[in-house]
């Protein structure tokens, strides 16, 4: 039997390395008929702000070679309506649940955070200083080290559980962000959010997106999504998450060859709702064929010589 | 809701429309009328997100659905010129549908007459419809099907299975000439106060037939096809803006009532 247990620190302990990401699988409940939540690490739920949040106008989705671009624009009904009318139904799922904090200000990050703070059974947040969609809106905190510092100290000072920091791929140094969320307390850093991209309809001479530019995702990303979890898991202490086109267990080991230490299947989920379920198991297979016997063995077990 | 292989049974094809008979081996789900299935088209970079197709008819008993499909893009051509034999992912059943009679319940706003309006590849969710609603609730539909010219009336002997079939035509080569909005029939159902108006096709087609219907205080549903990736609600990006802000198209239409919609 392969130990698929993942501890990413400060109480956050997964059955397997396998999260699903926010914004691609909604509360978990979208999914229920696909799959079985025992069989995930955890889901980390849709990026949840202060205040509600209308998002952007339609269109906001083109569909790209082997991938997606979206400017959703955190669309939510708020911290007060999650803890009321949602996280009663989430809060019992067989599997860890944890909640993606977004903002505009760092003020309502750290008093979204401290809601999230007071929820018994989220072990964790992750911190979006990521999202490309949102005017002033996180991604604006984590394109420099000034800014990701600023918010995660601050968030660090009112969230005493495991802090996972999402890290936006739109900057010129990965490395030097990751390094200032680690000395700024966080626990983690999962990584990439979307690339920022563009799609133009020729015909009609305008943008496929309401917002012009907008988030790329899916397959697409990958070869950049593993470039920077190796690069980053080489200079951070902390343990890094990965995501970024992940479509099947190969692609997970992939990243863990890496250097992450868990994963997260996002864009995938839409192609196949039923993925995310069976991908523990194919990380343990590839363990059990490989002569692994613990998952967490794979993190950086790259051989580059 | 299920995912599940299917082989492609049977198609038929036409200029621009082909009709898939596809079956599975699990016992199919109830399917409602105006529910939609996300087929997976094949691994092409160009064709990476499932498509949106809605249910054209059901065969539970051979645990069989068709699907009627319009060749748009890269995607649905494909699914056009499938060899028969082909195995079809198919992520189903999904939406919500069109409102039903209640069997249970006596309430006065009861419909007691449907009149279903399609246009283009917009009739496919109305045979479906239709074949539910003679069958489960006695109730024999009035389709009104528009098309450009009469190669987009298609399967128009299997509506007249379930109902009185009228059309129109762009170019007057089948049917009334002009749009839906301009058939003679219409006129005289306007006073039928128990009539359910139920629409799918090109927006503008269905913002014509909300403000005929809204104008003679008929209740009118249309059915949606917003840009969608997931379809299962979670990604959020197939919204429409509605008197309740924004809705999934996916998961809390297809079908809006006229009145939820800000048109």
């Amino acid at each position: 039997m392969v130990d698929l247990t993942t501890d990413l620190g400060k109480g956050l302990i997964l059955r397997n390395p396998v999260l699903t990401a926010s914004g691609t699988f909604g509360y978990g409940e979208e999914y229920a008929d696909f799959v079985d939540f025992n069989k995930l690490g955890g889901i980390i739920v849709k990026g949840t702000t202060l205040n509600p949040r209308e998002g952007n106008p339609y269109p906001r989705m083109a569909e790209t070679p082997s991938g997606m671009l979206n400017a959703v624009g955190l669309q939510n009904k708020g911290v007060h309506y999650f803890v009321e009318h949602i996280y009663p139904r989430i809060a019992n799922l067989d599997t860890n649940v944890l909640v993606n904090v977004s903002g505009s200000t760092i003020e309502d990050y750290v008093a979204c955070a401290e809601i999230v703070n007071s929820l018994e059974c989220i072990p964790a947040i992750e911190l979006n200083v990521s999202c490309p969609n949102v005017k002033q809106g996180g991604m604006a905190f984590g394109v420099n080290t000034e800014g990701i510092s600023k918010v995660v100290e601050a968030v660090r000072k009112v969230y005493h559980k495991h802090l996972m920091v999402k890290l936006s791929p739109n900057v010129t140094s990965i490395v030097d962000i990751a390094k200032a969320a680690e000395a700024s307390g966080a626990d983690s850093v999962s990584l990439i959010n979307t690339l920022l991209g563009m799609a133009i309809d020729a015909a009609k001479r305008r943008p496929k997106l309401s917002t012009i530019t907008g988030g790329l995702s899916g397959a697409c990303v990958k070869p950049i999504a593993l470039r920077m979890v190796w690069q980053v898991s080489k200079g951070v202490k902390i343990p890094v998450v990965g995501l970024g086109g992940i479509s099947s267990a190969t692609d997970a080991v992939e990243f863990m060859l890496a250097g992450a230490s868990a994963i997260e299947i996002g864009t995938a989920n839409f192609i196949d709702p039923s993925l995310s379920g069976k991908v523990g198991e194919g990380i343990a297979d590839y363990c059990e064929k490989y002569g692994f016997t613990a998952s967490s063995q794979l993190t950086g077990a790259l051989l580059t010589d | 809701m299920i995912i599940s292989d299917f082989t492609l049974v049977e198609i038929q094809k036409w200029t621009k429309v082909s009709l898939l008979k596809l079956q599975c081996e699990e016992r199919l789900p109830n399917i409602l009328p105006g529910q939609f299935v996300q087929v997976r088209i094949d691994q092409s970079p160009s064709t990476y997100l499932r498509r949106p197709i809605s249910v054209h008819n059901v065969i539970p008993e051979n645990n069989e659905i068709w699907l009627l499909v319009q060749k748009v893009g890269k995607g649905t051509e494909t699914l056009c010129e499938l060899p028969v034999g082909s195995i079809v992912n198919i992520v189903l059943p999904l939406g919500n549908s069109f409102t039903l009679p209640c069997l249970r319940c006596s309430c006065q706003a009861q419909p007691t007459d449907y009149l279903l309006v399609g246009g283009g590849v917009g009739i496919a969710p109305l045979l479906y419809f239709g074949k539910v609603l003679q069958t489960q609730y006695n109730i024999r539909p009035t389709f009104l099907l528009g098309g450009r010219s009469q190669s987009d009336l298609v399967q128009i002997d299997s509506f007249q299975m379930y109902g009185d079939v009228y059309t129109t035509t762009e170019d007057g080569s089948a049917g009334e000439k002009g749009f839906v909005t301009n058939h003679s029939v219409l006129e005289q159902m306007t006073a039928n106060k128990g009539l359910q108006v139920c629409c799918c096709g090109p927006k503008p087609m269905m913002m014509a037939v909300a403000k005929w219907a809204y104008a003679a205080h008929l209740n009118c549903e249309v059915s949606l096809e917003n840009m969608m990736a997931c379809g299962l609600g979670a990604c959020l990006c197939c919204v429409e803006k509605t008197t309740e802000g924004h809705l999934c198209v996916c998961k809390d239409g297809p079908v809006f009532n006229i009145n939820q919609l800000l048109w």
